[in-house]
């Protein structure tokens, strides 16, 4: 399904000692002259984590920025939403983490296929992001002498995530945005809220701008820059169920990657463990609960099939805990996709509670017992009051029910270390990048990443690339802007002509129960071949049959829906492709061929490499470009969490 | 099976803000209880969609009562009958068989109606940029354990920063005032001391912009408290005179 490419890509990693690569090449980056700054535009698309802490941190430093997002305020970015925290190498509780320990932990919680020179030096930076966010006022949990306060998380055995009750996400997200905002009263920041980003420019293969549709009056405009910064976030709604907002998009990704951008890792894909199950066919979303809450809770089923007691009902020795009984060292706190795996397992098996059965039991009982319900109350809370609110069931009395979901995608553009992707003066950052998790992400390092991003490193690394340009070369005027510009526009008219019978979402969510049912938490080449093409005859359909209500020159959520659809029908293609072309189980992504006693079997022989596809046409195999991985520091081992 | 509702619903349609707008009113059945508010207006939107008529434009984005996209009035409150509740969180197991229920959007001149149910919260964004924030640029920042929060101001000041600026409170005050708004975020910010030293200017500057955007003022009928689904309190406001008149009278006018 694809042509493999012997050039290998240049990630430019610096050499040297690993603790001091990042200062190193921080001396050799070229700057702009502070009176140079000024004169320099930068498009920035997205305004989540990533997006609005590089938009405040460039804008301080003197550039001109230009801030896109689809909601009606940057401070809605889907980065709210994250509950449970963020970590830091701070070592507050003393209780043996480092930054070492941190980057230890991402690469094998990454199962060995990050790139080890990215993962150290995110660790490095994570505590000036507590600092910093400290400094902006973001309200920290802290201890009643005002120090701050530490909880874990999944894969780690030390304390070191940071947390805002369970609004981690919503606080981060204001503080950046506030420093942002503050750029804005300055004149340094544009906003363009309900701007989509259409396209990418890109003249003589270096991305020189963006073409957008106002969401609200249906216009098309284009806008040049002397540097793109992508900030767009995942592209888990390709599954149509996840816990992604629902504006969450591969879209502007996607046009990059037809402009020239490789793409690296679609098939990493997070499956969460603990999420509300489904409750009908009308199911929009899925609600994350933080895994914060396996902390205390503890996950079971019935040690008997399809036992029809209510959970009160079975005595404890007849529950099976089984995160606890098959991984005794990290019991309830082993890594997500480990702990999806066994509850799709033990459902699979005729063990799962519920009305549907694809559900296990997450119980505070024990915990309520030691702490007492006003301890859980202050950890917990709010997270109890909205499964309530959700599931009608109070969760102080009966356990939670909770089953897997998607929930975040490690896979994105490829970046080098300058997180530049392969379309020069293009930068991605973020959830949109595939540069630090590897074929799993540690719960809490995703906020730490977009903000390493963000305030860190792109202010030092976009300098270098614009320290070599001069300000200002190409303007919208060049005729690339109107092409890219009919192109888009192009696509729309295509799509409202379409005039079919079936709706978007309709068309949507047949797409993301192919997805799931067969790229979802286990998958097998024989299903993944026949996926394929029922991706395409679904493509086929849409373009065919599709239906889409009002016209492109008005506020229209439908065509924004059948736009951004018609991307992820192309985009599930490359992801299922890779998953076809992995012949091993890592991290996120399972092939149920490849595994020994029940556990993911790793072929670091043949796949120890970052796979980064390029475009060649739609209905045409892309081509696929290895980036070998090497680990000097974290030696490669089997990962167990027995 | 769980139960299920027939429901009339009487809609606010608006082609955009400078049409007339009008009510429609539209017959739903089998609306399972376990729904969501926003899954029965997806419902809704499915059936006028197959019928070939333009879905209700709504707003919403996490549907997990964070992002505070979503927002309409149902049945003369803002979020619906259930207290510190967004409308996406709200379910339809709180309405009965046969309830009509009326939908429009926040009534405010401060936030124009885009389409339907949908309006324009930038004044929000505007105000924010006035003062909302701690002037510390990247890379400035001490240990973060350098200045400690007792306990309970860092619970107060999280608190008020929980607002998830979805502007029901505007909705919900006859005056169409922005105080509890601009409160939350002034006492978070009065309350830590990592926002002390611009605690008279950001004060003053924030209400100033909010005057300018032709907010109501607020004559203290708390319905905005009861109307907001992060059960930001109106001692927040109370605390936001205090800052103001303090401010007012130290500080050289701005
Ligand atoms: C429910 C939930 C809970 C989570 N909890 C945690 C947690 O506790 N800890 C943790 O570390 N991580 C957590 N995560 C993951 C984390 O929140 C995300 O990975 C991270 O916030 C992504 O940030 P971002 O800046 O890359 O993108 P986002 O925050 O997704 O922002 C994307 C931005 O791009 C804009 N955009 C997208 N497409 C376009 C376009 N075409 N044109 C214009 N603008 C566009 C959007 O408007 C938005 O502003 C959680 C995720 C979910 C879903
Ligand atoms: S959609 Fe985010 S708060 Fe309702």
């Amino acid at each position: 399904m694809s042509t493999v490419s012997t050039t290998t890509l240049n990630s430019r990693v610096p050499s040297g000692p690993m603790d001091q690569r990042w200062e190193n090449r921080k001396q050799e980056l070229k700057l702009v002259n502070p009176a140079n700054k000024r004169k320099y535009n930068i498009i920035i698309v997205g305004t989540g984590l990533a997006g609005a802490s590089a938009a405040s941190s460039l804008a301080e430093l003197g550039y001109n920025v230009k801030s896109f997002c689809l909601q009606d305020s940057p401070r809605r970015a889907h980065s709210i939403a994250a509950q449970g925290g963020i970590n830091a190498a701070k070592n507050y509780p003393n209780d043996g983490d480092s930054v070492w320990r941190l980057f230890y932990d991402t690469v094998k919680g990454g199962d060995f296929r990050a790139r080890e020179s990215n993962v150290y030096r995110l660790a490095y930076l994570s505590n000036l992001i507590i600092d910093q966010c400290a400094a902006q006022g973001v309200p920290f949990a802290r201890e009643y002498g005002g120090t701050l306060a530490n909880r874990s998380f999944g894969g780690a055995q030390v304390s070191r995530t940071f947390y805002a009750r369970g609004q981690t996400g919503q606080q981060l997200l204001l503080g950046a945005y506030s420093s942002m905002m503050r750029q804005v009263e300055a004149g340094r920041v544009k906003l363009f809220p309900r701007k989509e980003m259409m396209d990418l420019v890109v003249v003589d293969g270096v991305a020189r701008g963006i073409v957008t549709r106002d969401l609200v009056t249906g216009k098309y405009e284009s806008f040049a820059a002397d540097a793109v910064l992508l900030c767009t976030g995942g592209y888990g709604n390709v599954y149509y169920l996840s816990t992604n907002a629902k504006n969450c998009n591969v879209t502007a990704a996607w046009r990059c990657y037809k402009r020239g951008a490789y793409f690296a890792n679609p098939c990493f894909t997070q499956i969460h463990p603990t999420c509300i199950p489904t409750s009908g066919h009308y199911q929009s979303k899925l609600t994350l609960m933080s895994e914060s809450l396996r902390n205390d809770g503890r996950v079971w089923v019935p040690k008997q099939q399809n036992d029809p007691r209510s959970p009160d009902q079975i005595p404890h020795e007849e529950r099976d805990y089984f995160l606890e009984r098959r991984y005794p060292a990290f019991g309830n706190l082993v890594p997500r996709d480990v702990a999806s795996r066994a509850a799709k397992e033990r459902c699979d098996a005729g063990f799962g509670v519920g009305t549907t059965k694809m559900a296990v039991y997450l119980d505070f009982q024990d915990a309520i017992g030691r702490l007492g319900e006003e301890t859980v109350r202050a950890r917990y809370g709010n997270l109890f009051d909205m499964y309530q609110k959700i599931t009608d069931d109070n969760p102080y009395k009966v356990p939670m029910r909770i089953y897997p979901a998607v929930h975040y995608t490690m896979g994105g553009l490829w970046v080098d270390y300058h997180l530049q992707s392969t379309v020069p003066g293009l930068f991605v950052l973020g959830e949109a990048n595939f540069s630090d998790h590897g074929a799993n992400r540690l719960g809490a390092s995703a906020l730490m990443q977009g903000l390493a991003d963000g305030y860190f490193i792109i202010p030092y690394t976009v300098g270098d690339h614009l320290a070599s340009t001069s300000p200002g070369k190409i303007t919208t005027e060049h005729p690339a802007f109107a092409a890219t510009m009919a192109d888009a526009v192009g696509r729309a008219e295509q799509i409202m002509a379409v005039n079919g019978s079936r709706s978007v979402d309709s068309i949507h969510r047949e797409l993301g129960s192919l997805m799931w049912e067969n790229v979802g938490m286990s998958r097998t080449a024989e299903g993944l071949t026949a996926t394929i093409d029922q991706i395409r005859r679904l493509r086929h359909e849409f373009w065919k049959n599709v239906k889409v209500m009002g016209s492109g020159e008005e506020f229209n959520q439908n065509l924004e829906h059948a736009g951004r659809l018609a991307d992820f029908l192309e985009f599930a293609e490359l992801l299922t492709n890779d998953a076809l072309n992995r012949n091993e189980s890592c991290g996120g992504h399972f092939r149920a061929e490849y595994q020994a006693e029940n556990e993911a079997l790793r072929d670091d022989e043949n796949y120890c490499y970052a796979a980064a596809w390029e475009f060649n046409g739609v209905d045409q195999a892309p081509q696929l470009h290895k980036e070998p991985l090497t680990f000097e520091e974290v030696h490669l081992t089997t990962r167990s969490y027995k | 099976m769980s139960e299920s509702l027939d429901l009339t619903l009487k809609v606010w349609r608006q082609a955009s803000h400078d049409a007339q707008g009008a009510f429609r009113t539209y017959q739903l059945s089998g609306i399972s209880i376990d729904m969501s508010f926003l899954e029965m207006l997806d419902v809704l939107n499915e059936h006028l969609i197959n019928r070939g008529e333009e879905p209700v434009a709504f707003d919403h984005d996490c549907r997990e009562g964070i992002c505070g996209t979503c927002g309409v009035v149902i049945n003369g409150q803002p979020h619906g009958p259930d207290t510190k509740t967004t409308t996406c969180q709200l379910h339809m197991r709180r309405f009965k068989n046969g309830d009509t229920i009326v939908i429009e959007p926040w009534r405010a001149s401060s936030f124009p109606v885009v389409k339907d149910l949908v309006v324009d919260r930038s004044a929000f964004d505007r105000i924010m940029q006035a003062g909302g924030y701690v002037s510390v640029n990247t890379g400035n920042a001490p240990d973060a354990n350098a200045v400690l929060v007792p306990g309970r101001d860092q619970e107060k000041a999280m608190d008020a920063a929980a607002c998830i600026g979805c502007g029901a409170c505007v909705a919900a005050c006859k005056n169409a005032s922005a105080m509890l708004f601009v409160s939350a975020k002034v006492s978070q910010l009065a309350i830590l001391p990592q926002g002390k030293p611009e605690r008279a200017e950001r004060v003053l500057k924030m209400v100033a912009r909010m005057d300018e955007e032709n907010f109501g003022s607020c004559t203290n009928t708390y319905e905005c408290e009861a109307a907001c689904p992060a059960a930001i309190s109106v001692t927040n406001i109370a605390r936001l005179n205090r800052e103001y008149f303090k401010a007012m009278l130290v500080s050289d006018p701005v």
